[in-house]
């Protein structure tokens, strides 16, 4: 099960974050980014991608990071998922957004919000791997783009009734 | 409506948020206030567009800068409720963001989510799904059930993969949803195409995980998998479910061990490799074959250059240890060098093998060079090499330690350590040791002056603990001090005002015994010295001991004689005090300690501790005030008495016992008793004594403090302060005798008579004998040190070539109590939550009851694996084996389970029931449901063996 999944710059700031299983405040979850971000920032160039998270995450928790040009993904997950598989799974992620944004940077993150997380659902669902397949990804989430775009582009007939009677 | 438009018109979208951001002027704080002004504004608009784009500004403000949305989880509801796909979608983001189990618009959504799920845009249904699979509770997983269940039969596999996912969370929330909707997620089992079986693969292997008995029907379906899938996601996830069920049955190994090996052999992607492996090590360890094959591929690991691997292999190394040492043992190489590694977490896994392979004969060469090694590594893990080698010395009562000289000079040297931060274990064993083992203790008080006379090392107050330890040591083992003087000066001096006050009240009480024991000796020498005199056999010696107090009697009279002789002596005519002065120097050098108590150290000694203890009556700690009034009042009653050292005047009178000697050997006697540790069960042993009744609870007494405004939040009742006090209080528990009176003496004496089988006799330590046990080892600190983990490759090879335990010497009797010292007690393992039992027996029920029903064609396909897995012959020995074997008991088991888990879910169902009466029938339907299938003849309700 993946708890949790993070994407912050090499400064520290958080550009996506979505938490599977932990509810707690909105203070809490920047407090352990900010937790993540110290333990990241203090790692060498040339080291391994695990970090044991269970002082961040709670027992048995580990995380897996890797780091692009300015920005560290970073996915937190439980023993039942593969460390290996799960460095796999942020390639995936990395290689959609990739294929969607054409060479993707940081910029496209940051003013893509939307967009961003419609992919990450795609992959991950409720803290499951669901699909792992670049290709799949990209057709789902551009079907929903689509859809999202033809339902947005009326934008100044006034509908300001009437979606609460159709309720 | 022309203003609406308008608004919307001007309102910033997210984009022109982020946009202004990054180039805003006034300040982030200031900007994002201002922002989150204007969605407050927004967000209560009328206008669909307006609202939606708040909401989504708001959502992300909290997603990435930390505000609270909680306030508009109204708003968030609404949004989602929006016709357009475009407004839907962030209503459905916000709402996974933000919902938890206490957001009280949750029962709101259901109609929505109803409403969603059953819509005809499979992307729809796809938000309401993943909405779900993040926020479901209890009630909502109840009432969408149904349409889940429909959902799983979809004809499109992305609403499908998608509705198979979220049954994890629905059963994990509502067990009852297992009896509507297992034996469809089993069917997708069956599917043949990877987004399927990959999504309910992961379900299962969430499952599995927490209650793997129950999943073991199904292995069939599984090892189908595990043969047909070419693909890694779906192995892996095979393979973890194995890895849980194999050792829960021996002929489901035997099945599987081949397949893995094959895979294993096979396969290029080092991922499903490494699942394998952890396969084998936590599922197989009884295949020599597998393991050996694991083994390997380990090492393939370990000697890449990706750290990745290398840290894996490390960690699966470590998994494999307590069974197989010997596939540590052959990789020790590489494990040692990896101590070296740059990568903290390669170093740490290392660490931890390393250890592991430590045993009796190289332990003291691998503590050696670890400690020196701890030395030059960096601060964080420096610690976590002396925390290891403490925990590994230590362990089972020093199990692995044969010589405690070595490993107190050891403790020594890693108190010294300038990163150590392990002060408290190390007091803990410093005086475990002092207590167990009566041979370790000469060097335990060299060890701990060591400590004492540097008083540089006052200033790291992470060793306070351990000076604490070290002056307690020195006190009450002064009879091995070689110099009291120094060591009193060392407990007295200044910089002690940096020790927390319990740490000084030690030192205090500490100089307190070593105060009495410098009289004592000068007392005691100079009988000695008349008796030498007297009887001329100069070599003749007593120290202490029983027989002093018929000496006290005996010579009493003529010290006084002989005294004032030596000193007018010594200022008279020098050749008389040479001639005695020769006669002392002999004796001292004919007594093992060599002391030398002058009549002018003693007095500048107790002058020294009226000028440094002085001070300290006036201190505001209590511990610290009492200490220091004991030392002084000891001092001033010594000074008063007419025997204090006057005696050397030569003017007193001769005829009496001095006063003072009778004092000092009174408190001399007080600590003379020798400390033994006490069982943790010795107060369970003391019997109440007749006629006392203890009431049951503190009710009254609850009731008196309740009636005294004026007792200060019941100071009075228990002891101040917890923790470290117990340590202090332990410290002094025995030797603390505040007033010296002859009164205290006896009561402590008459305490230890009548109590004595809460102590060890001493006699357990005194058979070994001290004289043929070699002096310390002298620890230093080689200069050039070497590299260490070369060095440690050089000890793994010499150590473990002979195996034979080549012991110089005896190991010291460690002082064990029969109950006390249990050092680890397992703990009954943790009950799981109430839910996930829930939830197991209801799967347990579903799997047996359904397995029974010929309609389900899922069994029928069961069944027909069942004979695919196994050859006739086996066949026959499992049934065998079925009929006398454990899989009958087992069963009742899980029967008697699910019954408590029904019981627990009914009181459950009652509680809701008061809350919302419109569930009530629905539920009394699924209660009795749940229960019918109990009433089946468990006889009949074999665990469908697959094996068979």
């Amino acid at each position: 099960m993946i708890e949790a999944v993070l994407v912050m710059n090499t400064q520290g700031k958080p550009r996506l974050t979505k938490f599977y299983h932990h509810h707690m405040t909105a203070e809490k979850q920047q407090e352990m980014i900010r937790e993540i971000y110290g333990v990241l920032c203090s790692r060498a160039e040339n080291v391994s991608n695990f970090i044991e998270a269970d002082a961040i995450f709670g027992p048995n928790t580990r995380l897996v990071y890797k780091h692009y040009a300015t920005l560290y993904f970073v996915f937190v997950f439980d023993t039942t998922e593969n460390e290996l598989a799960m460095l796999d799974l942020i390639q995936v992620f990395v290689e959609t957004l990739d294929k969607c944004f054409k060479n993707v940077c940081e910029l496209d993150v940051v003013f893509n919000f939307g967009k961003i997380h419609t992919i990450l659902d795609e992959i991950i669902f409720g803290g499951q791997v669901l699909e792992t397949n670049c290709i799949e990804v990209m057709k789902s989430v551009d079907e929903i783009m689509k859809l999202e775009r033809s339902s947005n582009t009326i934008l100044l007939a006034p509908i300001v009734t009437s979606g609460r009677n159709s309720r | 409506m022309v203003p609406a438009i308008v608004d919307s018109l001007l309102q910033r979208s997210l984009e022109d948020l982020i946009k202004g951001l990054r180039i805003q002027m006034i300040g982030e704080t200031q900007y994002l206030n201002k922002a989150m002004e204007d969605i407050r504004k927004e967000i209560k608009s009328t206008d669909h567009q307006m609202k939606a784009i708040a909401l989504q500004k708001l959502t992300y403000l909290n997603m990435l800068h930390g505000f609270d949305m909680n306030w508009a989880s109204f708003h968030v509801v609404e949004v989602m409720s929006m016709p357009r796909f475009f407004h839907k979608k962030i209503g459905y983001l916000a709402a996974c963001q933000s919902f938890s189990e206490q957001t009280e618009v949750l029962l709101l959504i259901t109609n929505q989510l109803k409403k969603d799920l059953g819509g005809t845009n499979e992307y729809e249904v796809g938000l309401a799904l993943n909405c779900l699979s993040v926020i479901a509770t209890c009630d909502l997983a109840r009432d969408l059930t149904p349409d889940i269940f429909t959902l799983l039969g979809s004809s499109k596999i992305y609403v499908k993969k998608k509705a198979i996912s979220v049954v994890l969370r629905i059963f994990k929330k509502y067990p009852d949803a297992v009896r509507v909707a297992f034996k469809r997620l089993v069917e997708n089992l069956e599917r043949s195409d990877v987004q399927t079986s990959s999504a309910v693969i992961g379900v299962f292997c969430e499952l599995t995980m927490d209650d793997p008995v129950s999943y073991l029907p199904l292995a069939p379906e599984f090892y189908r998998l595990l043969v047909d899938s070419k693909n890694n996601w779906v192995l892996i996830k095979v393979l973890k479910i194995f890895a849980v069920l194999a050792p829960l049955e021996p002929r489901l190994a035997k099945r599987i061990v081949e397949q893995v090996s094959d895979l294993m052999r096979k396969t290029m992607a080092k991922s499903l490799l490494l699942e394998c492996i952890r396969t084998v090590v936590s599922g197989l360890s009884d295949y020599k074959s597998a393991v050996q094959l694991s083994a390997e591929k380990i090492r393939d690991f370990l000697v890449e250059d990706d750290p990745n691997l290398k840290y894996l292999g490390l960690q699966v190394l470590s998994t494999l240890m307590p069974n197989h040492l010997w596939a540590v043992l052959e990789n020790k190489e590489l494990i040692v060098k990896s101590l070296d590694d740059e990568d903290p977490s390669i170093r740490l896994v290392a660490l931890n093998l390393v250890m592991g392979m430590v045993s009796e004969e190289n332990l003291v060469e691998f503590s050696q060079v670890l400690v020196h090694y701890a030395l030059k590594s960096e601060p964080e893990f420096s610690n976590k090499i002396l925390g290891s080698v403490l925990s590994t010395c230590s362990r089972n009562l020093y199990q692995l330690v044969s010589d405690f000289d070595w490993y107190v000079a050891l403790l020594g040297d890693i108190s010294r350590n300038p990163h150590c931060r392990h002060g408290q274990e190390i007091e803990r064993q410093l005086i475990d040791i002092a207590l167990r083992v009566e041979d370790a203790r000469a060097e335990l008080v060299r060890v701990s002056r060591d400590l004492l006379i540097n008083p540089a090392l006052l200033g790291n107050q992470f060793l306070h603990r351990v000076l604490s330890a070290a002056a307690w040591i020195c006190g009450e083992f002064s009879e091995f001090l070689k110099d009291p003087f120094e060591i009193m000066e060392a407990l007295i001096q200044p910089r002690t005002v940096l020790l927390p006050p319990l740490s000084r009240a030690v030192y205090i009480q500490s100089a307190l015994k070593v105060l009495v024991f410098c009289f004592h000796g000068y007392m005691n020498k100079k009988e000695n010295m008349l008796c030498d005199l007297h009887s001329g056999s100069r070599g003749s010696q007593r120290i202490v001991g029983e027989d002093l107090s018929l000496q006290v009697g005996n010579g009493g009279l003529e010290v006084s004689e002989t005294d004032g002789k030596s000193c007018s002596a010594a200022e008279g005519s020098e050749s008389v005090g040479g001639e005695i002065l020769a006669d002392f120097d002999e004796i001292e050098a004919l007594r093992d300690d060599g002391l030398i108590f002058k009549k002018e150290s003693l007095l500048h000694l107790v002058n020294l501790i009226k000028m440094a203890i002085g001070p300290l009556l006036e201190s505001d700690d209590v511990e610290l005030l009492e200490r220091a009034r004991n030392l002084l009042g000891l001092v001033d009653l010594l000074e008063d008495s007419p025997g204090f050292l006057a005696v050397n005047e030569g003017e007193e009178n001769a005829n009496s016992v001095p006063e003072s000697s009778e004092i000092i050997e009174l408190m001399h006697g007080v600590f003379l008793e020798e400390l033994t540790p006490v069982s943790v069960h010795a107060q369970e042993r003391v019997q109440a004594p007749d006629g006392l009744t203890l009431p049951q609870n503190l009710s009254e007494l609850a009731a008196i403090i309740g009636e005294d405004p004026l007792s200060p939040s019941g100071v009075s009742i228990g002891p101040p302060q917890s923790g470290e006090w117990d340590n202090i209080s332990f410290l002094n528990k025995q030797k603390q005798e505040p007033e010296p009176s002859g009164e205290g003496k006896s009561l402590l004496e008459e305490h230890r008579k009548r109590h004595g089988l809460f102590y060890l006799s001493p006699s357990k330590g005194e058979t070994e004998s001290n004289l043929d046990y070699p002096s310390a080892n002298v620890v230093e600190a080689p200069n050039d040190t070497p590299n260490a983990p070369s060095d440690l490759v050089r000890l793994t090879e010499k150590t473990f070539v002979s195996k034979k335990p080549t012991r110089a010497k005896p190991r010291p009797v460690v002082v064990k109590i029969d109950d006390g010292d249990e050092v680890v007690t397992q703990t009954e393992k943790q009950m799981k939550g109430s839910k996930e039992d829930l939830l197991a027996g209801v799967i347990r029920d579903v799997l047996l009851s359904g397995k029974g029903d010929p309609s389900s064609s899922s069994s029928h396909r069961k069944e027909k694996n069942i004979m695919d897995m196994h050859t006739p012959e086996e066949n026959s020995e499992a049934i065998e084996k079925n009929r006398h074997g454990s899989p009958s008991s087992k069963r009742t088991k899980h029967k008697s389970h699910g019954k408590g888990r029904h019981k627990s879910s009914g009181k459950n169902e009652d509680n809701e029931k008061h809350k919302n009466g419109h569930h009530q029938n629905t539920k009394h339907r699924s209660w009795r449901r749940a229960e019918s299938p109990r009433k089946v003849d468990p006889q009949a309700q074999v665990i469908p063996d697959f094996l068979l």
